[in-house]
């Protein structure tokens, strides 16, 4: 569904150009969870906004469902890092999901629904009416996951989402996407600079050189279905996986 | 308790001055500082509340509608100028200029474009109040972060939508530092503008107290526009605290999530 050609990115400094992305292609089928790990640095976010159409490719291209994109297209969410900014916090949580809503023109009722459904899905109904400073940090980034699933996204695009959390909050926060991807009918390319954390998720990983970004392996992800956080990364192939990633990420 | 002993603490100094001043001014027998008490009598006569209809009334119209029109006028600039860069390339050096030019010196100029009736007061304290609202209002949006931004763009904001649900409350803190600064400048000037061309208002009352050497008169005046100046600041800022408490809040909380 979503595929991206020849993509390279660099970004003018005076005269200088300095290359970001020199050749990236892959593609992200329907309903899968693909992760982008690479050394930090290497241009993961840069990626994630010529994907989302924020920023324009210098040359190469991205299409979703076939068709170019070259603004933020309609059926992609993202979630990004700094929750804190990404929220509006003049806004409480119910209004923060909603917000993005008003566009669509729905009827009320089912505004209402999709607000509420979003909410109990990453556990935040009873904190509709709370403003986001008021949570914690591992909350306030279910409100940015729920105000993306309440705007209905075929795909699902996340910038290092779990990276400013501690570590119990971020594995919570690992199985709730996961569950959530279970329920919803969507897309996810998750952006990561943690290994396990990309081998534990993902159906697949892009693996990223250093810059200038390439595409350094593929990996396919065939650890069973549903994952646990103490018994898949107990398997012998979950510690397998995450040596050939780390591998890959060192080589260059 | 110890919100009292504040409070008391902070009452010291007003109410030691007062005493002082009506105990000094009672012997000292100075035409130009009368007896306190002759000046609170002439208070209680002017403004308790004889005056308030005829001065205080046209002079407080005025300067909320010159001050008004300089909020609007400087947020809706402000928007313009800090949204687009080639607008804020072409409009630094005018701004610069036109803030340079001390608004009383305008007066002139401006009775006679507007004759001496209440217009030329509102224009000269809207010139004046306009320029921290302004350049607050630039700042306010320059500094919008970028992944606000960007989220508002992710998800497809309008215009409309983006402008006063986003824009504009991410600006507000320093639209609200603008608008303080801008309101004690209403103030003097509202006094300014009317010490010129007038026949009311409490400028006016001021001038004239003096010119017929009614001095206790002048100093009620002069009380009055003290506590004017209090009381329009104290409700300003217990108004900014409640609309901005979000923004104290968050910043708190992000100070804390820093530590």
């Amino acid at each position: 569904m979503l595929e991206v050609r020849k993509l390279a990115k660099s970004y003018r400094n005076g005269a200088q150009a300095t290359p970001a992305i020199k050749e990236l292609s892959f593609e992200v089928h329907e309903r899968e969870l693909i992760c982008i790990v690479g050394p930090s640095g290497c241009g993961k976010t840069t990626l994630l906004k010529c994907v989302s159409g924020l920023l324009p490719a210098s040359s190469g291209e991205v299409l979703l469902d076939g068709r170019p994109v070259t603004a933020p297209p309609e059926q992609m969410a993202l979630v990004f890092q700094e929750y804190g900014r990404s929220l509006f916090p003049w806004m409480r949580v119910d209004q923060n999901v909603r917000f993005p809503l008003r566009r669509k023109r729905l009827p009320r009722r089912e505004t209402d629904r999709l607000v509420a459904e979003s909410l109990a899905a990453v556990g935040l109904f009873e904190f509709a009416r709370h403003y986001p400073w008021q949570l914690s940090g591992g909350m306030q980034q279910r409100v940015a996951i729920a105000r993306a699933l309440a705007y209905q996204p075929q795909i699902l695009v996340m910038d290092e989402p779990f990276a400013s959390v501690d570590a119990q909050t971020r594995a919570e926060l690992e199985d709730l996407l996961l569950g959530v991807w279970q329920r919803y009918p969507v897309t996810i390319l998750f952006v990561t600079h943690d290994i396990d954390e990309a081998v534990y998720l993902g159906d697949r990983i892009l693996v990223l050189t250093a810059r200038p970004t390439v595409l350094a392996e593929l990996v396919e992800v065939d650890l069973p279905r549903p994952r646990d956080q103490v018994e898949t990364k107990a398997l012998t192939e979950f510690a397998q996986l995450r040596a050939r990633v780390y591998r890959a990420i060192r080589r260059d | 308790m110890r919100r009292a002993r504040e409070l008391g603490l902070q009452l010291v100094v007003p109410v030691v001055v007062l005493l002082a001043w009506g105990l000094w001014s009672a012997r000292a027998d100075n035409f130009f500082f009368p007896p306190l008490t002759d000046i609170l009598a002439s208070f209680r006569a002017n403004w308790v509340f004889e005056r308030v209809p005829t001065d205080v009334v046209p002079s407080l119209e005025r300067m909320l509608a010159g001050y008004a029109l300089a909020v609007v006028g400087g947020v809706a600039l402000g928007v313009l100028i800090g949204s687009f860069r080639p607008v804020r390339w072409a409009a630094d050096p005018p701004i610069e200029f036109l803030r340079a030019i001390p608004p009383p010196v305008l007066i002139p100029f401006a009775i006679l474009a507007f004759g001496v009736g209440p217009q030329f007061k509102v224009f000269v304290i809207a010139i004046g109040c306009v320029w921290p609202v302004l350049l607050n209002t630039v700042d306010g949006v320059r500094g919008i972060d970028a992944t606000l931004r960007d989220t508002a763009r992710v998800y497809r904001i309008g215009a409309l939508s983006r402008l006063f649900s986003v824009v504009l409350p991410a600006a507000s803190p320093r639209i609200f530092a603008g608008m303080r600064t801008a309101l004690s400048l209403a103030l003097i000037l509202m006094v300014i503008s009317e010490m010129e061309a007038s026949t009311n208002g409490i400028g006016f009352f001021v001038l004239q107290s003096q010119r017929s050497f009614a001095i206790p008169d002048m100093w009620s005046g002069i009380l009055l526009l003290g506590l004017l100046g209090f009381v329009l600041n104290a409700g300003f800022v217990e108004l900014e605290r409640r609309l901005l408490r979000w923004h104290r809040a968050a910043q708190a909380s992000a100070l804390e999530a820093a530590a």
